[in-house]
């Protein structure tokens, strides 16, 4: 079996800051294959932006602390040089940032944002190949008269065709890995859904590796292969997505699930939120992270939950799908009290 | 655009209008008596009431104020003949009076006076920006750093000298004490005569405006450099794996540059307008020279038209920068 395209290793991020050390991210390690669509969830504040943007290698180093590894292509991104880091940016590893509005220049034409990002990359092209491969690209994503809108500024275009521009430009240089940070949030849903439906075809299309960052468990289950469930800068669960959207095994991901609408019109089926804050990166809580707001912590013997981090480890239901809880069957708990509120219907229907 | 520029013109004009019916007002029932001034030089400083009445009536201050204005307007754009005391002097198109001092026309004096005041404000004003601008881009690239923090509270200090004392300190180390070479004599002579000695007459005007002003430059363009450096879209030029220096000066300065531009027209109408420190000081016979003058003689037709000449001054720079926005920010549409 060749090695996944990116193998991110126990990497931590800390922030020192006037009031303290921020732990953004601790000790995270997943890794995502060629093909694959990591989706990686969780709260504001719970380290999935800063731990993907260190994957480019975007954070300032003289105010972010990076340890660990990040292998992208079997190369170390931890400590890269600025000029080796340039190569990888755009090329190998692309982003797409949430709210193309404002990730777009307003100052310059969506085309000449899309030419400047295949130049960088082909310095031997000349302007008017760039042109023609920014209107190819504006083709691809479905952009109506690409060679007319080429010359628009972003301010010219809707908000889904400027996701649309900003996914062109991600995908001008064929990147091996494409890191979408909350594609869709900005957008209302009917174009989420094109934009979700875009990226997907493009995935195939390109056979590039995907993660997909987002607080929406719907775009999650719609794209993600696997799921990487983050909670105050660690990892909490992580496995097949399936797995994890049908038989989550942390109560975090349960509170994530029992907090999502249930559109297709269960009436029965409770909209629970997770109670308390997310946790604080300045001073994070003793033992497990969620342990001040988790319902399951007196099914626990002692005070384990507070006292001791638990470890992210395999659940019962199998080596693939790691959880981290101190619940000794948290399987059985979910079927027994979370299920029942969240989705009457399903075990009727069982 | 060509509609709005003559729109923006237009209401130039009103407003042009308006400042010199202000300024007329003023003298005409102002508590002096307008008249005196001509009437003290022209009699070497014997002017009897008899005389001054003679000079009221001979400059119009007994007529209605209305039709005095209307001929002044009309001097302005066809030029007219002027008669004080028997003598009849032409005044040529655009006439903004004769002054009460000299008894020459106006505009005569103004000619000369232009290119000094236009010379000092161009000067000091490029460097506001060539000095401001690139230490406010280096200190926003290092923000938080001893550098930066030194820099900034420096730079507060330099600016929290008044600009006279600035200047006339200035001017009595490097002109008076230490005489420079080149610089240290101060003076304007025009540009046509011997550019070395207009650069070198002007200098260290030049410099005192330049580093008093580029203060608030360098806190302008830091505040702005920093704001854009943070934008989405320079995180996202970085993404896309261009070069630092594209990153800052091709994404984030070019944002950064907006505000910039709206202060500086503003200022740069301001020191055009006069700049009657610097002119004092450093023995420039400009507008604000001549202004500050022509008050202490109650000369009206020159205030009148130093006068003009500021609002004239502010309205182009405004239009100008408003013109730049739109060609800077294509998001601004010009209407």
């Amino acid at each position: 079996m060749t090695e996944p395209f990116l193998v991110v290793e126990d990497l931590t991020v800390k922030f020192p800051t006037e009031d303290g050390l921020v732990n953004a991210v601790t000790e995270l390690s997943y890794s995502v294959e060629q093909g694959r669509t990591l989706g990686i969830v969780g709260e504001s504040g719970s380290g999935k932006s800063v731990s993907s943007m260190a994957v480019l290698g975007l954070h300032d180093t003289r105010t972010a602390r990076i340890t660990g590894s990040i292998k992208v292509g079997g190369q170390e991104v931890v400590g890269l040089g600025e000029s080796k880091l340039r190569k990888l940016r755009g090329r190998e590893v692309a982003m797409i940032f949430q709210d193309a509005l404002a990730a777009l220049h307003p100052f310059y034409k969506v085309g000449s944002q899309l030419a400047e990002a295949y130049l960088v990359h082909h310095p031997s092209a000349s302007k008017r190949d760039a042109r023609r491969k920014a209107v190819e690209m504006l083709d691809r994503v479905g952009i109506p008269q690409p060679d007319r809108r080429v010359d628009d500024f972003p301010h010219q275009f809707s908000g889904g065709m400027r996701q649309r521009a900003m996914i062109a430009m991600g995908l001008i240089n064929d990147p091996k890995l494409l890191i979408a940070d909350e594609p869709t949030t900005a957008l209302d849903v009917t174009v989420q859904a094109q934009i979700l439906d875009l990226l997907q075809d493009l995935q195939r299309e390109f056979d590039s590796a995907v993660i997909i960052i987002t607080h929406d468990l719907g775009v999650i289950a719609e794209m993600a292969d696997d799921i990487l469930v983050m909670y105050g800068g660690r990892g909490v669960e992580h496995g097949p997505a399936k797995e994890v959207l049908t038989r989550p095994l942390m109560p975090y991901t349960w509170g994530l699930l029992s907090s999502v609408p249930d559109v297709a019109g269960d009436t029965a089926a409770k909209l629970v939120p997770i109670p308390g804050n997310p946790p604080s990166l300045l001073d994070p809580p003793s033992g497990c992270a969620f342990h001040p707001r988790c319902a399951h912590s007196d099914k626990v013997q002692g005070n384990l939950c507070s006292t001791a981090l638990p470890r992210l480890e395999p659940g019962p239901s199998g080596p693939g799908h790691l959880t981290r809880c101190h619940l000794s069957d948290p399987a059985t708990v979910f079927e027994t009290e979370v299920l029942p509120v969240i989705a009457p219907d399903l075990l009727e229907e069982s | 655009m060509f509609a709005y520029i003559v729109k923006r013109l237009l209401a130039g004009l009103v407003v042009l209008t308006l400042v010199s019916l202000s300024i007329f007002l003023l003298f005409w029932y102002g508590p002096s008596e307008p008249a005196r001034a001509m009437c003290d030089s022209k009699t070497s400083n014997r002017c009897s009431p008899e005389k001054l009445e003679v000079f009221t009536e001979e400059l119009g201050y007994n007529n209605p104020w209305a039709s005095e204005f209307g001929t002044y307007v009309g001097g302005i754009v066809t030029g007219r003949d002027i008669t004080v005391a028997g003598q009849t002097t032409r005044c040529e198109a655009p006439c903004l009076g004769l002054s009460y001092s000299t008894g020459k026309p106006v505009w005569e004096d103004m000619q000369s006076r232009i290119p000094a005041t236009v010379s000092v404000a161009v000067g000091g004003a490029a460097l506001y920006l060539v000095i401001g601008v690139p230490i406010g881009v280096a200190a926003s690239r290092r923000r938080g750093s001893t550098a930066d923090k030194a820099l900034v509270s420096g730079f507060l200090v330099v600016s929290s000298i008044p600009y006279y004392l600035f200047a006339l300190l200035a001017f009595l180390y490097f002109a008076v004490l230490y005489e420079l070479p080149v610089i240290g004599q101060p003076g304007y002579v025009p540009l046509t005569e011997s550019p070395v000695e207009w650069a070198g007459g002007l200098g260290l005007a030049w410099l005192c405006l330049g580093l008093w002003g580029c203060t608030a430059y360098t806190r302008y363009s830091r505040g702005a450099m920093v704001e854009a450096l943070s934008e989405d879209y320079v995180r996202t030029a970085k993404a896309k794996g261009l070069p630092q220096r594209t990153v800052v000066y091709k994404h984030a300065l070019r944002a950064a540059l907006v505000p910039v531009v709206t202060i500086f027209g503003i200022d740069f109408g301001t020191l055009l307008a006069g700049t009657i420190f610097t002119e004092k000081i450093f023995d420039i016979n400009g507008i604000g020279l001549w202004a500050l003058n022509a008050v202490g003689q109650k000369d009206l037709p020159i205030v009148q038209a130093t006068a003009l000449f500021a609002a004239i001054a502010l309205i182009v720079s405004n239009l100008v920068v408003d013109l730049l926005y739109s060609v800077l920010d294509p998001r601004v549409r010009l209407s």
